[in-house]
């Protein structure tokens, strides 16, 4: 099963190796990895998309936690919770197939960034299955390349992850 | 106050009561170097950086306070590394320090630079890069910090020469706070009760002790413990010492070069309390049949250490010594029955023995070293039978008294630890049991002992193999003795040419007379013991085994 984690860290230098290098280290699979800064530039969040089953899941958290950068995991995949990714892809795009491309983004409300003699980027983001739909759609015009994000999320409603008023560390 | 980032680093080893570090200079640590020249830290030169993290390894085990090494830059810090892999592997305090290149040559191939912050990453609990010499003291006050609190381990702190040398007005960090480090001392009250619960209801508990009872300094509940509800303790290697091995309830050491009744007694338990622990392969045997019919209750600090390797029944995850308290406050003193006595009789049918034969058995050097020391030497080892043996055949009875490379297993541990059990505990007897192998691998720290007066005994048992590898070649590779017979030097000679002394024993009759002679002198003592040479370690559990499926 695949579970979404959210994870806090101090912005320290290696910190990134320092997650990398455990999934990769204890053979736990990531199947995407985004961070980026917070509201507060001390601190970093990581989406972490990780295959497994209940043990390998409580394994991959305990271990987190043991990284002394790492402040908070929050696995949210049983929660409400809004994912995106975003995506670009440059996409052959002859002059006569313009029309069609520029409807399929339409439909997938995708966004037309630029545009060469041959060739359209388009930016689209969503969750995963929207990504998904997007690319395939996309491919029979020949896709030249694709770059994406990685995973995002955060839990819905008025429940938040975020550390706490004493700043310990913990899971929920 | 003025202060350089040397001196900010002697200051701070001072306000963290370390008194002695082992080091190795070089041009990244000059600026060190010179702090350290008129600092009122003891500083002993080891002879190769391994030494230094080993020594500093030792008096760590020994004496419960953390370790501390030093080297320079490049090959330096990369000499340390199998000493830091090892007190990772066994939870021991340790805080290395190197030198580093300046910043401004940070990760550019510089002369003697080496990544040693990412080479150390998964062998470390922690490490650090200081570029700014206004980090410093925090950062060496959380690697003392991190380093013995919670489960111990190695911290590695690099600091570059130009922070050394910078001079600033220093500022007082303030205390330690680091949101992301809370270790667990507590246990819950929730899963204490279970547990005890658990305990009262069973027939047939076993005690698995390990590491974390004498880490935690927590022998004496333990014993109380084991006492009030009669279970038998099978300790691990790292373990020994930390219940007494001469008490009725000891069943030694478990595992592969377990004793036959503490294998059995965790194959037929009904309740295997596992304390400070991890599960290691080389003592379940094969899991799917280790200890299958039992509950496993698991106590460690360590959280992720619970369900790693095993299901478990009853997690308790706190300091162990905390959590044994808590849990003999619980608990009803238990009336022995069927149970403890089927484990005398067990001991008295297997018992841990060898056939003499009038040659010298290394097992007869063990118990020959117990007797003369009267069982109150500090034992350290290298790797291979001889460890084995020693842990067999010597009587450990206190905490902190038998100290050898568990977890990583590393030949050539064994003098440099002792050198450094030998600093933190001056004027007791401390014995090395080596192998000729394995003491070839760090021989050079005799020049160390002698530097400094360090009267550490160094038992060889010389079989003229790597022992254990012919062992394993004799059992699974048909006898084929593929490059494990040794040709050594003349290890008295080579003792007398470093300034020690070499005695050489070939005769069961001579050993005591030889052992006598060693600790009569204050000079440091090479004993070379030409031992039986296919002599094996029993009883043993093929690798992959069944622990009830022994050989001999
Ligand atoms: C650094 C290192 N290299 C290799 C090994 C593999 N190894 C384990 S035991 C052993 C033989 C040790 O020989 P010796 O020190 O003579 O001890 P004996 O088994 O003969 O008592 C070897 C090579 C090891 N444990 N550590
Ligand atoms: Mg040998």
């Amino acid at each position: 099963m695949r579970h979404t984690l959210a994870v806090l860290v101090e912005n320290n230098p290696g910190v990134l190796a320092r997650v990398a290098g455990l999934f990769s280290r204890r053979g736990y699979n990531i199947d995407s990895l985004a961070v980026g800064r917070t509201d507060n530039p001390a601190i970093s969040r990581m989406t972490i998309v990780v295959e497994g089953d209940d043990r390998v899941l409580e394994q991959v958290t305990k271990q987190l936690h043991k990284l002394i950068d790492v402040i908070k995991i929050s696995d949210i995949t049983a929660d409400e919770y809004v994912d995106r990714e975003l995506v670009l892809i440059k996409v052959n795009a002859e002059p006569e197939k313009r029309g069609e491309i520029m409807q399929i983004a339409d439909i997938f409300r995708a966004r037309i960034v630029d545009l060469g003699r041959r060739t359209m980027i388009l930016e689209c983001t969503g969750n995963e299955g929207k990504i998904k739909a997007f690319e395939e759609s996309l491919k029979p015009y020949g896709i030249k390349e694709l770059v994406r994000t990685g995973k995002i999320a955060m839990l819905r409603g008025s429940r938040y992850t975020n550390i706490n008023s004493n700043g310990s560390k913990e899971d929920d | 106050m003025k202060k350089s980032g040397a001196q900010i680093l002697v200051d701070c080893l001072r306000e963290q009561g370390v008194d002695t570090i082992f080091g190795y200079p070089g041009g990244a640590v000059l600026p060190i170097y010179d702090a350290l020249y008129d600092a009122d830290i003891r500083h002993i030169l080891t002879r190769h950086e391994q030494g230094a993290a080993h020594a500093a390894d030792g008096y760590a085990r020994a004496s419960g306070r953390p370790g501390v090494c030093l080297a320079t830059s490049g090959p330096g810090a990369t000499n340390l590394v199998t000493g830091i892999a090892n007190a990772y592997m066994d939870s021991v305090p340790l805080v290395a320090f190197t030198g580093q290149v300046v910043t401004s040559q940070l990760g550019k191939d510089s002369f003697q630079e080496a990544d040693i912050t990412g080479i150390t990453l998964p062998i470390t609990k922690h490490n650090y890069l200081v570029k700014d010499v206004r980090d410093l003291a925090r950062v060496i006050r959380e690697a003392f910090h991190i380093a013995t609190t919670g489960r111990p381990g190695p911290v590695l702190v690099d600091i570059p020469k130009d922070v050394s040398s910078a001079v600033i007005e220093y500022e007082d960090p303030g205390p330690v706070n680091l949101p992301g480090y809370r270790p667990v001392l507590e246990p819950s009250a929730e899963q204490l009760n279970r547990a005890a619960e658990a305990i009262a209801r069973a027939e047939r508990p076993v005690i698995y002790a390990g590491g974390g009872v004498v880490y935690s300094g927590a022998h004496r509940e333990l014993r109380r413990f084991a006492e009030l509800i009669l279970a038998p303790v099978a300790t691990t290697l790292m373990g020994l010492g930390g219940f007494p091995g001469d008490h009725p309830l000891a069943l030694g050491m478990l595992g592969m070069h377990g004793s036959k009744y503490a294998n059995y007694a965790v194959c037929e338990c009904d309740l295997l309390i596992a304390v400070g622990v991890r599960f290691d392969d080389r003592v379940t045997g094969k899991l799917e049949s280790f200890a299958s019919q039992a509950r496993i209750m698991h106590i460690d600090i360590d959280p992720a250490e619970i369900g790693k390797n095993v299901r478990v029944d009853i997690p308790l995850v706190g300091d162990v010594k905390r959590v044994l308290s808590a849990l003999i406050e619980r608990l009803k003193a238990k009336l022995p029955g069927a149970w403890q006595e089927k484990i005398q009789t067990w001991k008295k049918e297997y018992p841990i023995t060898y056939e003499e034969n009038g040659r010298l058995k290394p097992q007869q050097v063990i118990r020959e070293i117990y007797r003369v020391t009267k069982g109150q030497a500090r034992i350290t080892t290298e790797v291979g039978q001889h460890q084995m043996w020693a842990a067999h055949y010597y009587t450990y009875t206190r905490p902190r008294t038998f100290i050898s490379s568990g977890g990583l297993g590393t030949m050539g541990f064994g003098l440099p630890a002792a050198i450094g059990v030998q600093v933190a505990c001056p004027g007791e007897t401390v014995f090395d049991i080596a192998g000729d192998g394995s003491i070839q691998m760090n021989i050079q720290e005799l020049a160390t002992a002698v530097n400094y007066d360090l009267p550490v005994k160094v038992a060889i048992l010389d079989n003229g193999y790597l022992g254990m590898v012919r062992q394993w070649q004799e059992l699974f590779y048909n006898r084929r003795y593929s490059y494990s017979e040794l040709v050594n030097p003349d290890f008295v000679k080579l003792a007398e040419a470093y300034g020690a002394e070499g005695i050489r024993v070939e005769k069961p009759a001579d050993v005591r007379p030889a052992l006598e002679q060693a600790l009569a002198t204050s000079k440091p003592v090479l004993i070379d013991f030409i031992i039986e040479r296919e002599e094996n370690v029993l009883p043993f559990v093929p690798p992959g085994e069944s622990l009830d499926r022994m050989l001999g």
